[in-house]
């Protein structure tokens, strides 16, 4: 784990793919992420953000998925 | 028997069941279509079977109303079909092994089939259903590939009695399953994934936005207008007026029945919007003012919902929506009340929390004026310029921004964040698009029509009875005073009870200034519901919060008319 580098899904780039490791967040939003598929060792994409703490959108598998400005603040990503 | 079709949103559930039963119901690519469930008949081994389409959610532990009633339904089915879609297995296996813990048996149909092998996704069909140890049958509900096989091996669901299991075993499972079952090979993105891609990032996206709705207004009034010019317009004058007018003479072209059948007859012309006729203007309202723009309007919103750009808007006016209160996904339920109301507020129970949803249904129900009104508006404001109309749109849009704002200050709680699964882009079959093209039509021509004409025949009466006179000089401090209308408007504003487009209509003979059809228009808009929006905000809001909105709407639209009186009539 030294040389891997930890970001938040708000601080990826557009284009930028890493796994997920964590949700900084209580059982309510685990859940809720969980049920679209966004849990730790998942690999995921980040198709890009709005301005003005907008959404942010990823790709997981063949789905995308649009995170609010504040749950992309807690999914703590592994950019390998 | 009960059949429920379940599985998560945006899977096909709709497009299967109307498969299934026969029966037509609302579909489209965005998570969240159905937030209501809908049942049908099916011929299953002779005998007629009860199908149900439910609500779709990701998982069994509910976190918005339309999942809430999903997990109901669960409860009083005799086997489920779980839709599920190929495309995305991982993600859909959640529920379905959600579902094989449970008593009832269970068949699976892994849906989109089609779309897996240009996606490079290969399914083993039999080691699938090994592990989950019910029927898996590949389906195309649009195309009705799979769906005999289907319904053959209904017969074959069964219950495994999966044991208990928490959500990180559940996750574990699957993992392995995937492993086994799926491989994915490596494939380019295609153009419309490209095109997905640009019109969720901020640049792209807003000029994406910008084109899109710009189109859509564009289309909906050339069609609209066309409609109206060249089909509707010469088929009223040239053929019914002339037929009117011979029916005129037989009824002694006056008299009571003379006047509620055709109405006003003046210098021997028929007009139609004005007569007030129920052969007249009961029948010009509807079909030649109204039903023109319902068509553009439902043919531009069903490809917008098909084709899976409004997810995208979604996304795009989150930042927007978080100021009034509500989050990106209301943009749906907005742009459906563009169309009618009802089904607008209906779909509000796509948000999550109570007060969301009572901000977005006063504000569909203030702002938000339904295809129906929006064609009189159009027809009428309209003849004075165009700028006019774009008065009306704006002082709507500007109450719709401040009394969101107001609303977010008011109301107590917070707004929840935006999460959301974006469809692909897919290109829908014209089948399919005109089809519920047609679904909404009947329903325009089976609710909207009976109740023009009923409302015809009573003003008609209640003129006759002198009624309207008493109201309108009760009212008029408030309808004069205040709006700058002459008092026999409020005959208009009572009638918008019933219908918004006939009510508009009513202001047609009373010669107003385009300043007072411009308030007239903004005032019946929002001043209260029609009877049909005012139905389903109780049903949805309940009598404490329908009165709360009732209260904010009658405020507001005073307000806001005697503001545009001050600056129309006395400023400018």
């Amino acid at each position: 784990m030294a040389d891997s580098k930890q970001v938040t899904l708000r601080q990826m780039r557009a284009g930028q793919s890493g796994i997920v490791v964590q949700i900084q967040g209580g059982h309510g939003l685990i859940n809720r992420l969980s049920a679209l598929g966004i849990r730790p060792g998942k690999k995921i994409t980040k198709v890009g953000s709005m301005f003005m703490r907008g959404p942010v959108t990823i790709q997981l598998d063949s789905a995308q998925v649009a995170i609010g400005f504040g749950m992309a603040n807690k999914v703590i990503v592994d950019l390998g | 028997m009960k059949i429920l079709l379940m599985g998560n949103p945006n899977v096909g559930k709709s497009v299967f069941f109307s498969r299934l039963t026969g029966v037509h119901v609302i579909a489209s690519n965005y998570p969240g279509t159905t937030v209501s469930y809908t049942r049908g008949f099916m011929k299953l081994g002779g005998e007629a079977v009860e199908v149900i389409d439910v609500p779709g959610t990701y998982t069994l532990e509910p976190t918005s109303e339309a999942e809430e009633i999903a997990s109901q339904m669960l409860t009083t089915g005799d086997v489920v079909i779980n839709v599920v879609d190929a495309t995305n297995l991982e993600r859909n296996l959640y529920l379905t092994l959600q579902l094989l813990e449970k008593e009832i048996p269970v068949v699976v149909a892994l849906n989109i089939w089609d779309d897996t092998e240009h996606r490079g996704i290969h399914i083993n069909l039999s080691r699938l259903e090994e592990f989950l140890g019910v029927p898996v049958v590949p389906t195309v509900a649009v195309t009705g590939q799979g769906m005999s096989e289907l319904v053959k091996r209904i017969d074959e669901a069964t219950s495994p009695h999966a044991p208990l299991r928490s959500r990180d075993e559940r996750w574990a499972a699957i993992g392995d399953i995937i492993d086994q079952v799926q491989t994915i090979t490596h494939r380019h993105h295609t153009r419309l994934e490209r095109l997905a891609d640009a019109s969720v990032k901020p640049l792209t996206g807003i000029i994406i936005a910008i084109g899109v709705l710009s189109v859509a207004f564009l289309v909906i009034r050339f069609i609209g207008e066309g409609l109206i010019g060249y089909v509707l317009d010469p088929l009223f004058n040239n053929l019914w007026a002339p037929v009117i007018l011979r029916l005129s003479d037989l009824l002694g072209n006056s008299g009571f029945l003379h006047d509620i059948v055709i109405g006003r007859i003046i210098g021997g012309e028929v007009n139609f919007v004005e007569s007030f006729g129920l052969l007249t203007t009961g029948l010009y309202v509807p079909f030649a003012m109204v039903l023109p723009y319902i068509t553009s309007f439902y043919l531009v919103l069903g490809l917008l919902e098909d084709v899976g750009y409004l997810p995208r808007l979604a996304v795009l006016m989150d930042t927007v929506m978080h100021r009034l209160g509500l989050h990106g996904y209301a943009i749906i339920p907005t742009m459906l009340g563009f169309g009618c109301n009802v089904p607008a507020i209906l779909a509000t129970r796509i948000l999550e929390s109570k007060r969301e949803r009572f901000i977005a249904a006063t504000l569909i129900s203030i702002a938000i004026p339904c295809a129906a009104l929006q064609a009189m508006i159009l027809g009428l404001v309209g003849q004075h310029g165009v700028q006019y109309v774009a008065i009306v749109y704006g002082t709507l849009f500007l109450v719709w921004v401040a009394l969101g704002i107001i609303l977010n200050r008011l109301v107590k709680g917070f707004s929840p964040e935006l999460l959301i699964e974006i469809p692909p882009y897919r290109l829908p079959p014209w089948r399919t698009v005109l089809l519920k093209l047609w679904i909404r039509h009947r329903g325009f021509l089976m609710e909207a029509i009976p109740i023009i004409l009923a409302a015809v025949l009573t003003i008609n009466v209640l003129y006759v009875f002198g009624v309207f006179n008493a109201i309108a000089n009760f009212t008029a401090p408030v309808v004069t005073g205040l709006l700058g209308l002459p008092k026999e408007a409020v005959t208009a504003l009572v009638v918008g009870f019933l219908r918004k487009d006939l009510a508009l209509g009513m202001l047609a003979p009373l010669a107003l200034t385009a300043e007072q059809l411009v308030i007239g228009s903004v005032v019946l808009a929002m001043f209260f519901p029609c009877i049909a929006t005012f139905v389903i905000l109780v049903k949805e809001l309940g009598i404490v919060d329908m009165l709360k909105a009732a209260a904010i709407m009658i405020t507001v639209a005073l307000l806001t008319g005697g503001i545009l009186n001050l600056i129309l009539n006395y400023w400018l």
